[in-house]
């Protein structure tokens, strides 16, 4: 059997110092009727080239995107995952450690949370940031649950424009605590939320205004515009981003932001096929005893020397149980080490360029695509990687046509959006794509 | 905090290029739209990167290292192959957007490891959304109320023993439940008598986690779950200690509805310094049509993902969990095999039941000798001489092993919960006993050796208070 | 220290009243302070808020801990000692005097007959 020490000597030797024969009579104090008499009907184990080989052929019925020339977003993105970070991150150093209750064995753990939350800190610009959660859809449904606490409300409004998919997760946890979420129409024009409808919608019921920016359709918001609007009806402001676009464009604290929330998984993770992802969550100082997650300290030990170590930890549910701030406990520990190697080594410099990359080329693409005849940019708001095209036909049609040239073209927008969005298209670039594949996207896209 | 990368920041340094070219700050947008002021990202080269973050690294215990004994965590190896399998572009290469044609072995790796995990647990239906444990928690429970709506019965409380870990009564609370503790028995086990005087029509959920985070197995377990079901209730089992279980025992056949799994702790996918990990959910068919969307089906030969479920309760995470960790722990099952599974658990309780024996004499243990995959030792002789469970822990880091769970669970006062898994050997355990006799003998000798223990780590005791009153969050900024 | 005008509850609050108003100081003890062990974070009621006698009206937490505050008396809130925000040491440093935490206008004084005094206390916890 793989994995175990011991040899047929050792087993014998401690089954005799426990006075018993065999393992199997170990589990007498299991109740025979719930044994099981034998193996379970499972295939019988591998050896590892076997596994190996099994999976590598699993892998083959696969056509992954990184390998593929595809323009899909929709919060997941395929940026370069630079050498260095998934070696450092692979180290087992990081890797098989838990936990780090015992601090003074886990220096390295806590350090890299410290690290992230000063990363994350610094690009959104709020002053506490939390160790990780699972993603940006869970992320942003406890920060609902932190503005209903805070504020005693029971409303928190959300822009139409959302990522449907942190949505479905936000309803789930709101029906739980019987919190009742509210949409803000969009403009038709923009893709921006209409801050008429917005000021219409603060009641005094109102306890937070989400706004996701760049939002679903990729349009960036203008949330310095309402802020006041938000805070002046009692209500909390929740961000939720995309960390690569703050590089260019306006970090929350710059906008009176409260909570802020947003996926990492940009950040040097994979793809993954969605899983596992990184959640971020940021805050004001008045919130940081609400905020869930794990939160590490910059301390001193006895001997004076800089140290690390979990703070504030009566928020959560191993000492607070029913009235923690939240559930988690075990969160993205390892994506948020990559994200914090990614991070440091692109750096100021690196990070600003990445952005500034990324904007640039997706106005290259949407300029490229709006000249394919027929194909135009459906909202005029500004925008950073990702836009929605009005295509000629349904879009639905367009990604199975482009698919069959070896294109992923982009997400139908009537996945989410109904039938009304039936000729819209999300379309999303990064770093990764040269003009030549633009070239051949536009090639495709002017194809009948 | 010179220590930090922000420490080692040079304005010039530089770790990456992604272009030929130095793109300008994007001329076409408003001033109000654009970031205002620098990020204050460190700026240091790639050697500097990789030093950094080695020498952070190796001050670290790992299982990799040595012995990491935490209680119902399950600090097994985890094996590389598993890295190498995930590692295919063929896997981490593809994003969830992408159509089932262009999937179907990432499909197949789910259907595959759903019904896997069903045969291991006797339940009917698996889901593999859920991220960690809590986060499966969370939605047992949202299942269990969404099966009392569909049915118009209003129930609002969740039964727990005061021997649950701390993620259940917080899990019943996001979930809008009333979280109702009932005395364990003298035994450590449920106390039937107990639980038959909490038990009433508004009790929604029994949460039982076995075997019990005491390492002892409910031995009456279908009389407990018989008694909630005949007053209209749901069981829920917290899967945290299934290494005792697997291959031997099936939790569906025990009476429960509902239960989690924790791929990081049974299935031998890394903790990561704190995840991620996998929390699958398993259900019988009574709350099958609660299961979160999408469902894997299998329809003419070929997976698809359903979403068309009216009863379910919708989504806890944004695709489809965490795919990655379920492809390892695929790989492990598929790599140890019905005779590997139940041999796990067969050493498993073998090196907890072998340490028990070996420690119970310099440190009792009030629930007795025979344990299953963990046991709950107490350090209060100890306290005589002035030595807490919490000193004795700090000692044990200077000898080069983890420190078991302390002060949980907490109907053992000075509790050390120790597991040791079935990948670790005689030598380790003989050793560990050894260590923890010399700490004894410490104890009694020299107690302020152990008051101001660890020695030899690279800090050691950590103002903690400091770090509570005034926090330090983040690496302070240049002026 | 002066306990002749202080009363005490059996999860360790104490009260300090006089004869002349309805006013009373409320703080936790030293052998719960001590107990407790490093207080780091304190979450006391707001100013006018009303409390119930035995009703937790607050929290103490110490590094891993947290304890219910419960109010000794009913009453109002009418003073909230501000200086706990920045200072939660002042709980044990001086948990008689300068580590107060509210100021309560009680409702019903017949309610301290049900406090004991300090001798009782320290019987309680067992020193004399």
């Amino acid at each position: 059997m793989p994995y175990t020490y011991h040899t047929d000597d050792d087993r014998k030797e401690m089954l005799q110092r426990l006075g018993v024969e065999s393992e199997d009579q170990l589990f007498e104090q299991i109740p025979s009727a719930y044994r099981i008499p034998g193996p379970l009907p499972l295939a019988a184990g591998k050896t590892e080239p076997e596994t190996m080989r099994m999976f590598a052929e699993i892998a083959e019925k696969n056509r992954p995107a990184a390998t593929m020339l595809s323009f899909l977003g929709g919060g997941i993105y395929d940026h370069f995952v630079p050498a260095l970070v998934r070696h450092l991150a692979g180290r087992p150093e990081f890797m098989t450690a838990y936990t780090p209750y015992q601090a003074e064995v886990s220096q390295g753990t806590l350090q890299v949370i410290f690290e992230f939350q000063s990363h994350i800190s610094r690009l959104t610009g709020m002053p506490v940031a939390n160790a990780s959660m699972y993603d940006a859809a869970s992320a942003l449904a406890e920060a609902t649950l932190m503005t209903a606490k805070i504020t005693g409300r029971g409303t928190v409004l959300y822009p139409a424009g959302l990522n449907p998919r942190y949505l479905a997760v936000m309803k789930r946890y709101a029906t739980g605590q019987g919190i009742s979420l509210q949409p803000v129409p969009f403009a038709a024009g923009s893709g921006q939320l209409d801050t008429n409808a917005l000021r219409a919608q603060l009641s005094p019921d109102v306890a937070g205004l989400i706004v996701q920016t760049p939002n679903y359709f990729g349009v960036l918001e203008q949330p310095w515009t309402y802020e006041a609007d938000v805070h002046q009806a009692g209500a909390l402001l929740v961000a939720c981003v995309d960390p690569i676009s703050l590089a260019v464009f306006r970090q929350p604290g710059a906008y009176g932001a409260d909570i802020v929330v947003g996926e990492g998984q940009s950040l040097g993770n994979d793809m993954n096929f969605g899983g596992p992802l990184l959640g971020f969550m940021a805050c004001g100082e008045p919130f940081v005893r609400q905020m869930p997650g794990r939160i590490v300290s910059a301390t001193r030990d006895v001997d004076g020397r800089e140290a690390y170590v979990l703070t504030l930890q009566t928020r959560e549910q191993h000492i607070r149980r029913e009235k923690a701030t939240s559930n988690i406990c075990t969160n993205q520990g390892l994506m948020a080490t990559r994200a914090t190697i990614y991070l440091s080594l692109l750096g100021e410099t690196g990070l600003v360029e990445l952005g500034r990359v990324c904007c640039e080329r997706a106005h290259r693409l949407a300029e490229l695509v709006g000249g394919c005849p027929g194909f135009a940019l459906r909202f005029d708001g500004p925008f950073f990687r990702e836009f929605v095209v009005r295509c000629p036909k349904d879009a639905e049609a367009v990604v199975k046509a482009a698919r069959g040239d070896g294109i992923l073209a982009g997400i139908p927008l009537s996945r989410y959006f109904g039938d009304a969005a039936r000729r819209d298209l999300l379309v999303a670039t990064t770093e990764k794509h040269t003009e030549a594949d633009y070239e051949r996207f536009c090639s495709v896209l002017r194809k009948d | 905090m010179s220590n930090t990368i922000y420490g080692k920041s040079r304005r010039g340094r530089l770790g990456y290029r992604f272009a030929a070219h130095t793109p300008q700050r994007p001329a076409d947008f408003p001033e109000a739209y654009l970031r205002r002021g620098s990020i204050g990202l460190p700026e240091v080269s790639e050697p500097q990167v990789a030093r950094h973050y080695v020498g952070l690294s190796v001050k670290n215990h790992h299982v990799d290292k040595d012995l990491y004994p935490l209680g119902s965590c399950t600090m097994k190896y985890n094996p590389k192959l598993n890295e190498e399998v995930s590692a295919l572009p063929g896997f981490c290469g593809l994003h969830p957007e992408q159509s089932e044609d262009d999937v179907q072995g990432a499909l197949e790796v789910m259907g595959s490891l759903e019904e896997k995990l069903a045969i291991i647990t006797g339940m009917d239906a698996i889901t593999l959304q859920t991220a960690a444990g809590a986060h499966g928690e969370l939605l047992g429970l949202m299942l269990a109320r969404a099966y009392f709506d569909d049915r118009g019965e209003k129930r609002s409380t969740v039964l727990v023993p005061d021997s649950a870990h701390g993620t259940n009564p917080s899990s019943a609370n996001i979930a809008g439940l009333r979280i109702r503790t009932f005395a364990s028995g003298a035994d450590g086990r449920v106390d039937l008598e107990m639980l038959r005087k909490e038990l009433n029509d508004d009790v929604a959920v029994l949460m039982l986690t076995v075997p019990n985070t005491l390492g002892l197995f409910e031995d009456r377990i279908g009389e407990i779950t018989a008694m909630v079901h005949a007053k209209g209730g749901l069981c829920y089992m917290d899967g945290a200690n299934l290494n005792a279980l697997v291959g031997r025992v099936r939790p569906g056949d025990l009476g429960f509805d509902v239960m989690h799994l924790n791929l990081h702790k049974t299935f031998s996918t890394p903790h990561g310094g704190g995840g991620p990990g996998a929390g699958p959910v398993g259900v019988k068919s009574n709350l099958e049509p609660f299961l979160p969307v999408p469902r894997v089906v299998r329809r003419e030969g070929c997976y698809e993902f359903e979403y068309n479920r009216p009863k379910s309760v919708g989504a806890l995470h944004s695709f489809y969990g965490n795919f990655a960790i379920c492809l390892r722990a695929l790989a492990y099952i598929t790599r140890l095999g019905a005779e590997g599974l139940r041999k796990a658990s067969g050493a498993a309780i073998l090196n907890a039941n072998y340490l028990a024996r070996e420690l119970s004499s310099l440190y009792p243990i009030p629930y007795g000798q025979r344990c299953m995959h963990e046991f709950v030792a107490t350090g209060e002789p100890f306290k005589s001489h002035g030595v807490r469970t919490l000193d004795i822990a700090k000692r044990i880091l200077d000898f080069g092993f983890y420190a078991p769970t302390v002060y949980f669970p907490l109907v053992v006062p000075e509790a050390l919960m120790i597991e040791p898994t079935e990948t670790e050997g005689k030598e380790t355990l003989d050793r560990f006993v050894e260590v923890l006799t010399q700490i004894a003998r410490e104890a009694a000798e020299t107690p302020e050796l152990l008051k101001e223990a660890p020695h030899t780590t690279p800090v050691r005791r950590l103002d903690e208070t400091a770090a509570n009153r005034h926090p330090v969050f983040t690496a302070p900024r240049e002026a | 220290m002066e306990f002749e005008h202080m009363l005490f509850t059996s999860e360790h609050e104490w009260v300090r009243f006089d004869d002349e108003s309805d006013v009373v100081i409320v703080g936790i003890s030293e052998y719960a302070a001590k107990e407790l062990g490093d207080i780091v974070f304190i979450e006391l009621p707001k100013l006018g808020a009303d409390v119930d006698r035995s009703e937790a009206m607050g929290t103490i937490e110490a590094v891993k801990t947290v304890a219910d505050l419960f109010a000794p008396v009913s009453g109002t809130v009418v003073e909230v000692n501000t200086a706990l925000d920045g200072q939660p040491e002042l709980v044990n440093k001086s948990p008689f005097e300068e580590g107060w935490f509210v100021k309560l206008s009680m409702s019903d004084r017949s309610e301290l007959d049900h406090l004991m005094d300090h001798d009782a206390y320290q019987n309680m916890i067992g020193e004399s």
